[in-house]
């Protein structure tokens, strides 16, 4: 069942934009060429019968209801199927249609009798709607559903009931898989009568390849896909339009609400990043923002050893300005500091970031940007002029070779994967380069041209071996390079990348990639025409991650992929508002719109609109607070939306450096593991609760709009603003929308930006000016945002992090579709069902030589420390390499990762940690602690180490 | 702060800066990306550290730091 309040117009909407006229019921239509007639009847407000079409799905011609008379025709044509021609005279609507059309309902109802009391589809089933229209009660030819009925019910899938008995066969759902997933999960099995719908071999859908999207559930026009929530709470009665949450794809998603509860999730078919599609995560996993444990009452204590004492609001805030005045009486203004979130919206960051700015006089202000994509940020500005991804998402429809770096977009960014698939399926090349063999390498109907499986560490080396060999082959488009770039930068840049050491055969014994599969992959790419590059944090998590990212960069303007549609350097962002949170000024050296304090100009703006004194000098970054912490000089922390115990490096280097400080602040909806180090717990509030805005990957600005009431009472925006106004910096803000207009007065980009313009377009590209008053979806075209494109020479430096005798194997870390992130939210879901730990991958032959077998307790050493996690045996991995994800506390994944980090930006080397694996018996007492802590609640006042 | 660490840190910088083939011009953009990304505080330490003697830093990052 699509959305309450969708307009569904029976076939998807034409490319074409050429108009074509015809009469449609004697009124004059005009529309695209290859628009349905269904379509353009829609269109045109005449509603035409349908069950087999629903707008997502290309035209299937089954049901036959759909029947239209075309003058001059023959026959009567299925509506659905049928092309608009110019001239054309269609009427919709007539006895023998009617007739027809009875006859067809009928045969439906003959196997699905019309019994809708008490069908949780009822008043949106679109059998029901179509019998009702047509005055059908009973049918001739009934037998009571005898073929079709008492087949058990498939209640397997947490969130969506399969039940046979209410199925019409109209194969949406099959389509719905084939067409908008992509995953091939389900058929129809059978025929005649004993047609069915099967997942994956007649499995259970919990068991089959479904991966639980979703579109099946909404493509179904009865009730026989339906989600459990709303067979439990009855049909939503509005719908609210908002964004997700979850990842960096950033879909439009619709709230649709009964009384004061989200009864489902349905993607917006509007909804320009995602086309109307949604994943397990955006669509199903909402569940986390009513869960009985997020915390409703803010919390204080003296230490961290001692229980929490809830307070009020009036308190906690009195509180903490208490205690940042007090330390930065004692230890200077610099002692104290604050973190952006990027799960928080863009009015919310820029909130934080102008409260540690201007109210607390510090630049000690950073985003959890910093340990995932920072190096994406300083390494597109130095070479293109922008820190953001080049291209929207659509672009890729227009890519002929498509090349995947470090991300695997089925699990961590599904819904642009299945965009991406789609496009493959056309015919695109696809190139993966990744140490692990992700699901793209080889999926129904695709398969990777190359798969350049290189050793964790050397991606420098292979991506200067791809440009070696477009260099050295005469494969560069020598004309765009020296007409959009800096010629010295690029002729040194030639010279430099020429040398035979960068060769692939000079470093095959590096990175592992045959130096044959290398070239391949480079006339690939060079040969596009258009080729895109999309990458993730396997390029930015690295000590040269800031290097690959200007390597690729490189590669792009070399070969004069930049500047149009179908090409371009895309980012992949982790979570929802990663772009937003850099944009937001969250960096400690740069205001909003990426410029640097040290600009007396742009300084001078925000004094002006502030009213106060800034700071010129850069503030610290996440790790050098913790740095500072241990050595005495950084004593206070307000953290808005970050769980740094579990998501960032060297966890018993955090949680030395969060013990040692005075006045630690957590603002989030869970006790999360950082606030067992915490003095004060403001609690949060999730997407669902407030207004605002999310930036995606593509630069995508989208409104959050509020659905339910904040359940702790206060918005996250409305915190900081009491917290300035304890702090004695008062701002005045009655609505988000007002903090975007401040944010577009200060931001050059953002100058065009207004929740009025957001509200008229639906979403908006930045830049949003003057220049481009609707937005910006490809950047570059024509020159650089810097004016001429800039070559850096990229020398790969081997990270220190290397396999030892004691550290044998390389560990690198990922993502699983069914968890997000630190897991605070989906671990607070049913997709446990899927995913309920963390595990490591191994390679047989590493394996074997181990003693391990699939299941084994396996502890994994690092030069920092050790945890125990369950071994799966999987030729995923090359031998020497592990991988592991990072999504449940009990694993202390990263109580063995580095604080190596890059070179430019000091995000973490996650994805290159030596480690020696070995058997053992069980996992260490503080991971069984905390496991049981999580299955039977929390114990906030129990550190854990 | 860890001098360790940012002795590290700043050897790092300068691995990158190493391509730019005038020496001069690598040492003033090790310096430049240390003032415009390292809090004073870190800067203070490092050149203090180099002050000291600064081994183990490589000669790029030290001539770097001693530009600040």
């Amino acid at each position: 069942m699509y959305s309450i309040d969708h307009n569904d117009l029976g076939t998807p909407a034409a490319a074409s934009i050429e108009p074509v006229t015809l009469e449609i019921d004697d009124s004059p239509v005009t529309v695209p060429a290859g628009t349905s007639i269904m379509r353009a009847a829609a269109l045109a407000g005449r509603r035409i019968p349908k069950l087999c079409a629903t707008d997502t799905l290309r035209a299937f011609g089954s049901c036959r209801l759909c029947l239209v008379e075309i003058e001059g025709g023959r026959g009567f044509p299925a509506s659905c199927t049928t092309e608009v021609a110019g001239g054309m005279k269609v009427r919709t609507d007539s006895a023998r249609l009617q007739q027809l059309r009875r006859g067809v309902v009928e045969l439906y109802v003959s196997d699905h009798p019309l019994d809708c009391a008490g069908c949780p589809a009822e008043g949106h089933c679109e059998l029901q709607d179509a019998a009702a229209n047509l005055g059908i009660e009973s049918s001739r030819y009934s037998n009571g559903g005898a073929t079709q009925r008492g087949f058990a019910k498939d209640a397997s899938n947490p969130y969506f009931v399969f039940d046979s008995d209410l199925c019409i066969v109209c194969s949406r759902c099959v389509r719905a898989c084939d067409e908008v997933q992509g995953t091939l999960a389900l058929t129809i099995e059978g025929r005649g009568f004993g047609s069915r719908v099967s997942a994956s071999q007649h499995q259970p859908f919990l068991e089959s390849e479904c991966v639980s999207c979703g579109a099946c559930v909404e493509a179904c026009p009865t009730a026989a896909l339906m989600e459990k929530s709303q067979i439990a709470l009855g049909a939503p009665a509005r719908a609210v339009t908002t964004t997700c949450g979850y990842c960096g794809v950033g879909c439009s998603l619709k709230a649709e609400v009964k009384d004061a509860t989200v009864v489902r999730m349905v993607p917006n078919r509007s909804g320009t990043a995602n086309k109307g599609h949604a994943c397990v995560k955006g669509r199903f996993a909402f569940g986390y923002a009513t869960h009985a444990d997020r915390v409703r009452r803010p919390m204080i204590r003296e230490r961290i050893t001692d229980p929490w004492r809830e307070v009020s609001w009036d308190e906690a805030i009195g509180h903490t300005a208490a205690e940042f005045r007090r330390i930065q009486r004692m230890h200077g203004p610099d002692a104290v500091g604050g973190i952006t979130s990027s799960r928080c919206t863009n009015e919310e960051t820029f909130l934080v970031q102008k409260l540690v700015r201007a109210a607390l006089g510090t630049n000690n202000v950073d985003t959890c940007a910093r340990v995932c994509h920072s190096p994406t940020g300083y390494g597109l500005k130095h070479t293109l002029g922008e820190s953001a991804g080049t291209q929207a998402f659509t672009s890729v429809m227009k890519a002929d070779v498509i090349v995947v770096i470090g991300a695997n977009p089925t699990d961590g960014h599904p819904v642009f994967a299945s965009q991406l698939k789609r496009r493959l399926r056309q015919g695109a090349k696809l190139i993966v380069i990744d140490p692990r063999m992700i699901d793209l390498v080889r999926t129904p109907h695709i398969e990777a041209a190359a798969h350049l499986q290189l050793r964790p560490g050397t991606n420098v080396a292979v991506i200067n071996a791809l440009a070696h060999v477009v260099v050295t082959e005469g494969l560069a488009n020598d004309a765009y390079a020296e007409a959009r770039c800096e010629q010295d930068s690029y002729r040194n840049w030639k010279a430099f990348i020429a040398d035979a050491r960068h060769s692939p055969e000079a470093t095959e014994a590096t990175t592992g990639v045959p130096a044959a599969l290398l070239r391949a992959a480079a006339r690939i790419y060079a040969a596009g025409p258009n080729s895109a590059i999309y990458y993730g944090l396997g390029v930015t998590e690295h000590s040269q991650g800031t290097t690959m990212v200007m390597g690729i960069a490189n590669l792009a303007m070399a070969t004069g992929n930049l500047g149009r549609e179908g090409v371009g350097v895309s980012p992949l962002r982790g979570q929802n508002n990663v772009q937003g949170s850099c944009d937001m000024g969250s960096f400690p050296h740069e205001f909003s719109g990426y410029r640097h304090v040290s600009d007396s100009a742009t300084r001078g703006l925000f004094e002006a609109a502030w009213n106060v004194n800034l700071a010129s000098e850069p503030g610290l970054r996440i790790p050098n607070m913790f740095e500072a912490a241990l050595d005495g000089s950084f004593r206070g922390l307000y953290i808005q939306g970050e769980d740094f115990v579990q998501s960032d490096p060297n966890t018993n280097h955090v949680i030395a450096a969060l013990s040692a400080m005075e006045c630690v602040v957590v603002q989030d909806l869970f006790l999360i593991e950082t606030a067992r180090y915490a003095h004060v717990f403001l609690p949060g509030s999730s997407f669902l609760e407030k207004d605002g805005t999310f930036t995606n990957a593509e630069r995508r600005i989208s409104r959050v709009r509020k659905v339910m009431e904040p359940i702790a009472g206060l918005a996250d925006w409305e915190v900081t603003m009491r917290l300035a106004q304890a702090l004695g910096h008062p701002m005045h803000y009655a609505h988000p929308s007002e903090i975007m207009d401040e944010i577009a007065r200060l931001t050059p980009t953002f100058r065009g930006v207004s929740y009025e313009k957001l509200d008229r377009l639906g979403s908006i590209q930045w830049p949003c000016n003057d220049a481009a008053p609707d937005g910006t979806p490809t950047m570059h075209v024509g020159s650089f945002v810097r004016g001429k494109g800039k070559f850096y020479l990229t020398e790969y430096v081997a990270t220190s992090e290397r396999s030892t005798s004691r550290f044998p194997l390389l560990l690198t870390t990922g993502r699983v579709l069914y968890q997000y992130n630190v897991g605070t939210q989906t671990r607070r879901t049913a997709n446990l069902a899927w995913q309920a730990e963390d595990r490591l991958e191994i390679h047989p032959d590493d394996a074997e030589s181990r003693g391990i077998v699939d299941g084994d307790w396996v502890g994994v050493t690092s030069r920092t420390g050790d945890t125990v996690l369950r071994a799966i045996v999987s030729r995923r991995m090359r031998p020497g390499v592990v991988y592991t994800t990072f999504h449940f506390p009990e694993s202390g994944v990263n109580v063995v990762t580095t604080e190596n980090s890059d070179w430019a930006t000091n995000c973490p080397e996650y994805k290159v940690t030596a480690v020696e694996v070995v058997k053992v018996e069980q996992p260490e007492a503080w991971q069984v602690r905390i496991r049981a802590e999580r299955s039977t609640g929390f114990s906030p006042a129990m550190p854990s180490a | 702060m860890n001098i360790e660490r940012l002795v590290a840190m700043a050897n790092d910088i300068a691995a990158f800066f190493a391509t730019e083939p005038d020496p001069d011009a690598g040492a003033e953009q090790v310096a430049n990306h240390l003032r415009r990304f390292w809090e004073p505080r870190m800067r203070d330490a490092i050149r203090r550290f180099v002050q000291d003697g600064g081994a183990g830093l490589s000669p790029l990052a030290r001539r770097g730091v001693e530009r600040l």
